[in-house]
Parts: structure tokens; C-alpha cells; sequence
């Protein structure tokens, strides 16, 4: 069930390249292709068995002498993520955007969304390399070949570094590998038995910190992010901040976190402190941007600094244990309820380039006039990524300082100030925006079209959801059976 | 005397005489005859070669290996020979002399075969002399072009001083060792001489492969010499050498000299300089020489770590069809070779340029393509090794290496087309595909094929 929902895509994508289709065929087509692993998951998530371990595993042979074997399968975690990517990859595609050369435009998406649900539903650590880079290539031609401004360059960046980082990644799970007993890159094996310690544990975390840190991405790391997403397609955007830097986050859950946590719990300080300073500076650097995207792409950072505070509090092996499962509780809400509200502010974005091929906010103001569902539409979406209670940002941050406060006391409220400074530059981004004066130029701005409505309001109802209603995720995500078990103090 | 173990070589022997004998007989415009003639023997001799894959013994008085590593390397040699044939006959078609070009392809590649399964200093020696003199000739044959005869120039002076060195350092090692025989290496004393005479001769191979210190004829040679000749000599020469510096390194006992030490450091050398240097050019065939000798370097790790045999031979295959993918993508497009030139011809050529890109991508090791697969090995051989300096110098190439890539690719791919491009004719697109499917085979074949490999050569 699972590889049929990474394979589909990928067929998708193959047809879509190779058959003369016509052109407006293939958003529908591409549509419908990439609904079929929502609907396969939603199949998965029905027969979930929560009693712990994976579900719906499935095995077959690849390189048998190497230990590696197509693995898949998904626990609470992976199983949330690969649902949410799988939305937001049906909202990018459908999303009307005005692309030369629709087919192969459609082809790199169903590509990525296939590479993705791989991703996360894989339990071969080779597996899981494979999609991680694959998701660079996809990346780079979507942003490079459809991109506007200095695409080439921001995409040759992002993939530069970003390969850097999975090569450090390579590296840490060979390493990871062949020091298990009897070599294999199965993940359910290596969880169940980490089986490094020592220095060689220490460096091999360092490796694969740098790397998801990378794509995640962590504070000093991020420099490829901002280009990539200024440049970039809308809903390329929303696919790289709501799908690709959750493949960061999810890593170092899976990987540093469970399959090293010896060493994660001694450098988790560390670690708590680099997610602080993602917190903190992407929100101040947000607030010093005028470029829309720019300043979404900042808050990003801001956010994916959330999900490594909570990750690193939850490897922390000090406090109560209850509160380092909260903690990661909320990184993996964090990162859900990312996905679908910067999906859905990159999309806004993306529908303001569509209209004005700008995205300078001095170049704005008044919107509201003109496109009142657009504006309302961004609203919400802001005001959740500012983490207004009853919507998901809230529930996701909530969690991670209840454990956060437990553990390291002071850098949460140190990081509070994080969630004030969000506030702050959203607000004023909306001001900016779309209310205050409406310049001459931009009376004939157009509002939103229904479906463009239908899409946005389809993700933010889910936000309101998870924000009203947070339990089904909660339980989902069984935060308890990741946390590893570890002695005070590691 | 055995003479059927050699049978394949044999073939290749017969097949360049009479490939000689018709061009001589053919006049110019049906030399492309030769091109057949060729094809055909070089099937033989695979079929040859295969046919004796299973052996594991020692022929002609223990001068010639014939084991899983000769096998390997045999059939590689014949396939990318055949792939260089292929590219030929439109390459040389108003070429006044194009038929003997067949004669020399295969007399180098005889060469070559003759470099993978040396058990004997002589017999390296004669074989990497074999392979050069040929080179020599192939790289310059286009006379009327100065860049032809620079690249011919500088492969001959480069060869000549590191075959001289080869030849003074077999001498040292046959006098300290008693003879010429691995068998009599393995029990080398640990005497000056006997590192100094080691020393030359990896001097002799490291040219062969294009490593440092002896590479800087690999770019001139890319750039100057006939695209088919440099899809020959980019590949068949580090196929024979790599698998030979690999006999030469595992007989040689550590007491004696830290040889895998020092090809440690020579392939750390070898990949960051061809990577630097492949970082500033404006040329893509002289881009592709530099990218040759860095993906040397990776090779090398393999040497330079004990019981890595299946992981060079495999990294070696996906290096090489990827690298005759590339040049053939050159050759169809005319040797087109600015780099500026190929601005946007991923719309007016798709496929030419997807090979294009299949193969740089493989370089760079993205998976699931045969390079990725290749340095996986790579990386699990040094890693385990505990060489993890190794691992982590070629990571950071890796890195570099994709910069200069996506510098050819994303224009070429992402841009709009400013000009028409020529196209050479249906048999460099038919070469072109083979080269790129061999190179997709690999990769799709790699887990059946992978326990196939040898696990070590002869002792």
C-alpha cells in the first residue's frame, strides 16, 4: 500500500513527461495522480494499528550482501507527515499558476511528490538517502527552470548546499551501518539497538546535525533558504517550506534522535541552543525584510527553530519523562501545522506574484478593498504562523515550552521572545499589505478565483482543526514511543 | 603452452590486423567497414572472455592472471572499446586515414588487457607500453589541428617520463625481489631501494590513470584529442591501470612500503585538483578531462584501502559508461564544446542532453543512478577501513564537483536556446543510447551483479 503510494507519482510523473498530453490537461491529470497516495495513506491511517511499532510494513530484497532492502512502513510520526505532504502536494499542484511548458512542469511535481511520501514512509536508511537527495534534484529544476529574478543561481545554492549536508548524512549512516552487528541499513534494527557510543556516537551526531540542520533549516545553516524561496514558483514554495524542510526535522527525529541517543542526550544542550538561535534570529531578520517572501521564508527559520528546541528537549534525557514526550509532541505538531500554514502563506504570496509580479510590501497596502478574501484568507493563515490560540501554531508552540520550561527553563523564555517578535512582523506584514492605503496602481487588483479560495480554505481548515481539535493528532502521533529511554544524563 | 587462455586477446590481435589489412584494401569513403570488423572481433573476444570468467589461475609460467579481476576488467575493456568504435565512423568519416584509427583502438585496448591481468613485472611493463604508444597516436590524430598535436605532444612527453620511471623502478624492484614475478613481491624485504623502485612504478600507473602527479595530460587530451579517442582514453587505460595498481598494491606487503598509504593521499590529491581545476573552465570537453581525473581520485580510494575490489571495479563501470555517455553526447552534438554554446539545448535536443545530464548526475553520485552505487561501496570500504579522512575528502569533493556540473547543466537545461545545433547522425545517437543504457543496466542491475564481483585478486 505504501510503495504503491510512492510509486504512483512516480509513474505519474513518467507519463506526464513522455505522453504527448495537451497542456491543460495536465494540472487535472496531475491532480488526480497525486490524490492517489492521499487517498492510500488515508487507506493506511484507517487500519492503523496504534499499539506502537510500524504499521503496514511491506519488504522486498534490493542489495541483499549490503543490507539494503526496499523497507517501507510508518508510525504515528511518519504517518502524520506523509499525510500532510500528501495535502499539500494535491493544494500546490492544483493551485492555478500560469507555467510555460505545463507538462513537464506537472511531471517534476508528481516526481517530488512521490520522492517525498518515500521519504517518509521508508524504513531503509539508504532508502531514505536516496529520496533525500532525489528531492534536490526535483527541487532544482521546479525552482531553476520555473523560477523568476536569479533563479539558476538561487537553485544551484540550494542544491550545493544542501548536497553538502546529505553527504554528511551518507557518511553518518554508513558509519551508523557498519557498526551494527551484521551490516544493515534497516532502520526498525538500528532504533532497537543504537548501536554507537563513545566519541565515534559524538561525531557521528555532529554529522548528521550539520546535515538535517541544513535542510531543516538551523540557524547558521540557512543561508540557502532565503533565495531559494524568493525565486521560486508559489506553490514550489509552499512544496519546499511545507514538504522539504520537514525532511530536515524528520531526520533528526529519526535518525540523530533514535538511532543515536546516547550522544544526542550529552549534546543536547547544545542543540536546544542552536534551535534558540534559529528562533531567534529568523524572527528578528524577518522582521527587517520587504520582500513578502523573503519575510515568510525568515519565519521558516523562526519556526523549524520550534521543532529543534522541542527535539532537543526531548533527547535531553533530564526532566520528567512526561515532559520531554510533550516536547516532541509539539515538534511533530510543529511541524504538521508548519507545513499547512506556510503552505498556505506561500500560496498568498505566490497569488500576489501572479497579479503583480512583485513582492516588495512597500509596493502594497490596501488589498483588502480589492481582494477580500485574499486578504481574509492571509489573515488567518498569519495569524496562526503568530500562533493565535485555537488555531494549530498554538497547540504546536504550547507544547514545546510546556516541555521546554521543564528542561532547559531559561532558553524557553528566552524563546518566548521568539513568538512575540513573530507577532509583531506578522502584524505589521498585514498592515503593509492589505490594509491602509490602496495605491492607484493596484485598483484593478484581482481577488481571488473560487478555486484559489477553495484550496486556500481547504488547508486553513484543517489548521482551525488541529487548533480547535488537536486530539486525533495527538494520538496519532504517540510522541511516547519515540522518545528514547535513557537514564538521567544519558 | 596455453595459448587458448589468452584467446581473447587473441581475437583482439587477429581483429586489429584485419581491420589494418582492410582499411588498406578499402578505399577511404567504405572505410567505415573497419568499424564493423571491429564490432564483430570485439564480440568474439567478449564471448571469449566470458567463457573464461569462472577460471582463477595463473598462466604462461605465472606472468598473466586469469581471475575475476582480469574478467572484469576484459570485458569493461571490450565494452567501452566497442562504445569508442561505435562513435567513429561519423567522427572520422572525411578523415583520410579513418580506417586505421580501428587498428589502433583495438591494439591500445590489447594493451590495456594485456595491463589488467599482469602477474609480472615484464608483462606490466609491456602492456602499459603497448597501451601508451597507441595513445600517443589516438590522441593526435587529428595533425592539422594544433590542439590535436598539443594534446598528442603533452601525453607523449608526460607518457614517456613516467614509462621511463616505470622501467627504472621494475628494474630496482626485480633486483631487490630476485625476479620479476608478483610471487617473488610478496616477500619484499623493507629496503630504500625497494620503496624508491615501488615508488616508480606507481609513477608509471598513476599516468596511465591520470592521477596526481602524473595528470596533466588527462584535460589536453579530453580537449584535443578526437571525441572518440578521448572517450578511449579517458576510460580503457584507467580500467587496465586501476586494476593493475590493485594486484601490484594487494602482493606488496605492508612492512615493505605503506603504499596504500600514500594512494590514500594521492587520491585525496587527485580528486580535490581535478575538481578545483574543473571548477574554472569554460570548455566542456576540457571540464570533462578534470572531472575525469577527480572521479581518478575516488577510484583510488578503493586502492588505497585492503579488500575493496568489488567496489573499485563497480565504481569504475559506472564511472566509465558515464563518461563515454558524456563525450558521446559531445560527439553528437559536433564536438560542440563551449560551454556557453550548449545554452538551452535541453529544448532542441531532450535526449542528447538527458544523457548528458543521466551522466553528470552519476558522477556526483545522486541516486539511485550507478555512481551513487559505486561510491556507497566506496564510502562503506574506507569507512569500515576506519579511513574516515578519506571518506570525508571525497564527500567534500562531492560537493565541489556538483558546482561545475549544474554550471554546464542548468544552463543548458533551464535556459531558453539562442542558436541551432548541428547533430553528427544516426551512428553517434545509436552509440549514444548504448552508452546511456549500459550506464541505466548498471544501475538497475547492480544488486544481481554486485555479488558477481570478485572478492580479491590472485595471489
Amino acid at each position: 500500500m505504501l510503495t504503491l503510494a510512492v510509486i504512483v507519482p512516480l509513474l505519474g510523473a513518467l507519463a506526464l513527461a513522455a505522453l504527448p498530453l495537451d497542456a491543460a490537461r495536465a494540472r487535472p491529470v496531475a491532480t488526480a495522480v497525486a490524490g492517489v497516495p492521499l487517498a492510500l495513506l488515508l487507506l493506511v491511517w484507517a487500519t492503523y494499528d496504534a499499539s506502537g511499532g510500524f504499521s503496514a510494513q511491506a519488504e522486498m530484497p534490493w542489495i541483499p550482501s549490503l543490507g539494503i532492502a526496499w523497507r517501507v512502513g510508518v508510525d504515528g510520526m511518519s504517518l502524520s507527515l506523509a499525510l500532510v505532504s500528501a495535502v499539500i502536494f494535491v493544494a500546490a499542484i492544483a493551485w492555478p499558476i500560469r507555467v510555460s511548458d505545463a507538462r513537464a512542469y506537472h511531471a517534476w511535481m508528481l516526481f517530488l511528490a512521490g520522492v517525498s511520501t518515500g521519504l517518509f514512509v521508508t524504513l531503509d536508511l539508504v532508502l531514505f538517502y536516496v529520496f533525500f537527495d532525489l528531492s534536490l534534484v526535483g527541487m532544482y529544476f521546479l525552482v531553476g527552470r520555473w523560477g523568476h529574478g536569479d533563479a539558476q543561481a538561487a537553485a544551484l545554492k540550494f542544491f550545493v548546499y544542501t548536497l553538502a549536508g546529505s553527504l554528511l548524512i551518507l557518511v553518518g549512516i554508513i558509519v551508523l551501518a557498519l557498526s551494527m552487528p551484521d551490516l544493515t541499513f534497516d532502520m526498525r534494527a538500528i532504533i532497537a539497538a543504537p548501536p554507537l557510543s563513545g566519541p565515534v556516537a559524538g561525531l557521528v551526531l555532529l554529522a548528521l546535525v550539520a546535515g538535517f540542520g541544513i535542510k531543516t533549516p538551523v540557524f547558521p545553516l540557512h543561508t540557502w533558504l532565503p533565495p531559494a524561496h524568493v525565486n521560486a514558483p508559489g506553490p514550489v514554495s509552499a512544496i519546499l517550506a511545507g514538504v522539504l524542510l520537514k525532511m530536515g526535522a524528520y531526520g533528526l527525529v529519526r535518525v540523530a534522535l533514535q538511532m543515536v541517543p546516547e550522544a544526542f542526550a550529552r549534546h543536547a544542550l547544545p542543540i536546544a541552543l542552536l534551535g534558540l538561535a534559529s528562533i531567534l534570529w529568523g524572527a528578528l531578520v524577518a522582521c527587517a525584510q520587504d520582500n513578502l517572501k523573503r519575510r515568510i521564508a525568515y519565519t521558516s527559520v523562526n519556526h523549524m527553530g520550534y521543532v529543534v528546541l522541542g527535539v532537543a528537549v526531548a533527547g535531553s534525557g533530564l526532566g520528567p519523562e512526561a515532559a520531554r514526550q510533550i516536547a516532541l509532541t509539539g515538534a511533530v505538531v510543529e511541524m504538521v501545522a508548519h507545513g499547512l500554514i506556510t503552505g498556505a502563506l506561500f500560496l498568498v504570496a505566490g497569488a500576489i506574484w501572479q497579479r503583480a509580479s512583485d513582492h516588495d510590501m512597500g509596493h502594497f497596502g490596501g488589498l483588502a478593498g480589492p481582494a477580500p478574501r485574499l486578504a481574509g484568507l492571509a489573515t488567518l493563515a498569519a495569524f496562526a504562523s503568530l500562533g493565535l490560540p485555537g488555531l494549530a501554531g498554538f497547540v504546536a508552540e504550547l507544547h514545546v515550552f510546556l516541555g521546554a520550561f521543564a528542561v532547559y527553563p531559561w532558553i524557553a523564555a528566552a524563546g518566548l521572545l521568539g513568538i512575540l517578535l513573530t507577532a509583531a512582523l506578522f502584524l505589521s506584514m498585514l498592515r503593509q499589505v492589505f490594509f491602509g492605503e490602496l495605491p492607484a496602481t493596484r485598483a484593478d487588483f484581482a481577488d481571488l478565483t473560487r478555486r484559489e479560495t477553495a484550496i486556500l480554505g481547504a488547508l486553513l481548515a484543517l489548521v482551525v482543526l488541529i487548533g480547535v481539535w488537536p486530539a486525533w493528532l495527538l494520538s496519532l502521533i504517540d510522541a511516547g514511543s519515540l522518545v528514547p529511554t535513557l537514564g538521567p544524563g544519558g | 603452452m596455453p595459448l587458448a587462455d589468452l584467446a581473447p586477446e587473441i581475437a583482439v590481435l587477429v581483429t586489429a590486423v584485419l581491420a589494418l589489412l582492410a582499411a588498406m584494401a578499402l578505399p577511404q569513403p567504405r572505410h567505415g567497414w573497419c568499424a564493423g570488423v571491429a564490432l564483430a572481433g570485439l564480440a568474439v573476444a567478449a564471448g571469449l572472455a566470458l567463457s573464461q570468467a569462472g577460471l582463477r589461475q595463473t598462466t604462461f609460467s605465472g606472468t598473466f592472471a586469469l581471475d575475476g579481476a582480469t574478467a572484469s576488467a576484459r570485458l569493461l575493456i571490450l565494452g567501452l572499446t566497442a562504445l569508442s568504435v561505435g562513435l567513429s565512423p561519423a567522427w572520422f568519416a572525411t578523415d583520410r586515414r579513418h580506417g586505421e584509427v580501428y587498428a589502433m583502438l583495438l591494439f591500445s585496448a590489447l594493451g590495456a588487457m594485456a595491463m589488467a591481468g599482469a602477474a609480472d613485472l615484464m608483462q606490466l611493463v609491456m602492456g602499459v607500453l603497448l597501451s601508451s604508444v597507441t595513445g600517443y597516436v589516438l590522441a593526435a590524430y587529428h595533425r592539422d589541428w594544433a590542439i590535436s598535436l598539443e594534446a598528442g605532444m603533452k601525453y607523449f612527453l608526460v607518457g614517456a617520463l613516467a614509462n621511463a620511471l616505470l622501467v627504472i623502478g621494475v628494474v630496482l624492484v626485480m633486483g631487490i625481489a630476485g625476479g620479476p614475478g608478483y610471487a617473488a613481491l610478496g616477500s619484499l624485504p623493507r629496503d630504500p631501494l625497494a620503496v624508491t623502485g615501488l615508488a616508480l612504478v606507481l609513477a608509471g600507473l598513476l599516468f596511465k590513470l591520470g592521477a596526481v602527479p602524473a595528470h596533466p595530460w588527462v584535460p589536453d587530451v579530453a580537449e584535443g584529442a578526437p571525441v572518440p579517442a578521448a572517450a578511449f582514453l579517458t576510460t580503457v587505460p584507467k580500467v587496465a591501470a586501476a586494476v593493475a595498481l590493485y594486484r601490484l598494491v594487494e602482493v606488496v606487503p605492508d612492512e615493505a612500503a605503506p603504499l596504500r598509504l600514500l594512494l590514500g593521499l594521492v587520491a585525496v590529491a587527485t580528486m580535490t585538483l581535478g575538481n578545483l581545476c574543473a571548477l574554472a573552465q569554460d570548455d566542456l570537453r576540457r571540464l570533462i578531462g578534470w572531472s575525469s581525473v577527480s572521479q581518478t581520485g575516488y577510484a583510488l580510494m578503493a586502492v588505497a584501502v585492503a579488500g575493496a575490489l568489488p567496489a573499485l571495479i563497480g565504481f569504475l563501470a559506472a564511472y566509465a559508461f558515464a563518461n563515454v555517455a558524456a563525450l558521446a553526447v559531445v560527439a553528437h552534438l559536433r564536438g560542440r564544446t563551449r560551454i556557453a554554446d550548449w545554452r538551452g539545448l535541453g529544448r532542441s535536443h531532450p535526449a542528447a542532453l538527458a544523457a548528458l545530464a543521466l551522466a553528470f548526475l552519476s558522477f556526483v553520485g545522486v541516486p539511485p543512478l550507478a555512481g551513487f552505487l559505486g561510491k556507497l561501496a566506496l564510502f562503506a570500504a574506507t569507512l569500515e577501513a576506519g579511513l574516515w579522512w578519506l571518506a570525508l575528502a571525497a564527500a567534500a569533493n562531492t560537493v565541489i564537483s556538483l558546482a561545475y556540473y549544474l554550471r554546464v547543466l542548468g544552463p543548458a537545461l533551464l535556459s531558453h536556446p539562442e542558436a541551432e545545433a548541428a547533430v553528427m547522425g544516426r551512428s553517434t545517437a545509436i552509440t549514444l543510447g548504448a552508452a546511456t543504457a549500459a550506464l541505466l543496466a548498471l544501475t538497475a542491475a547492480w544488486a544481481p551483479v554486485w555479488p558477481l564481483l570478485p572478492e580479491a585478486v590472485l595471489p
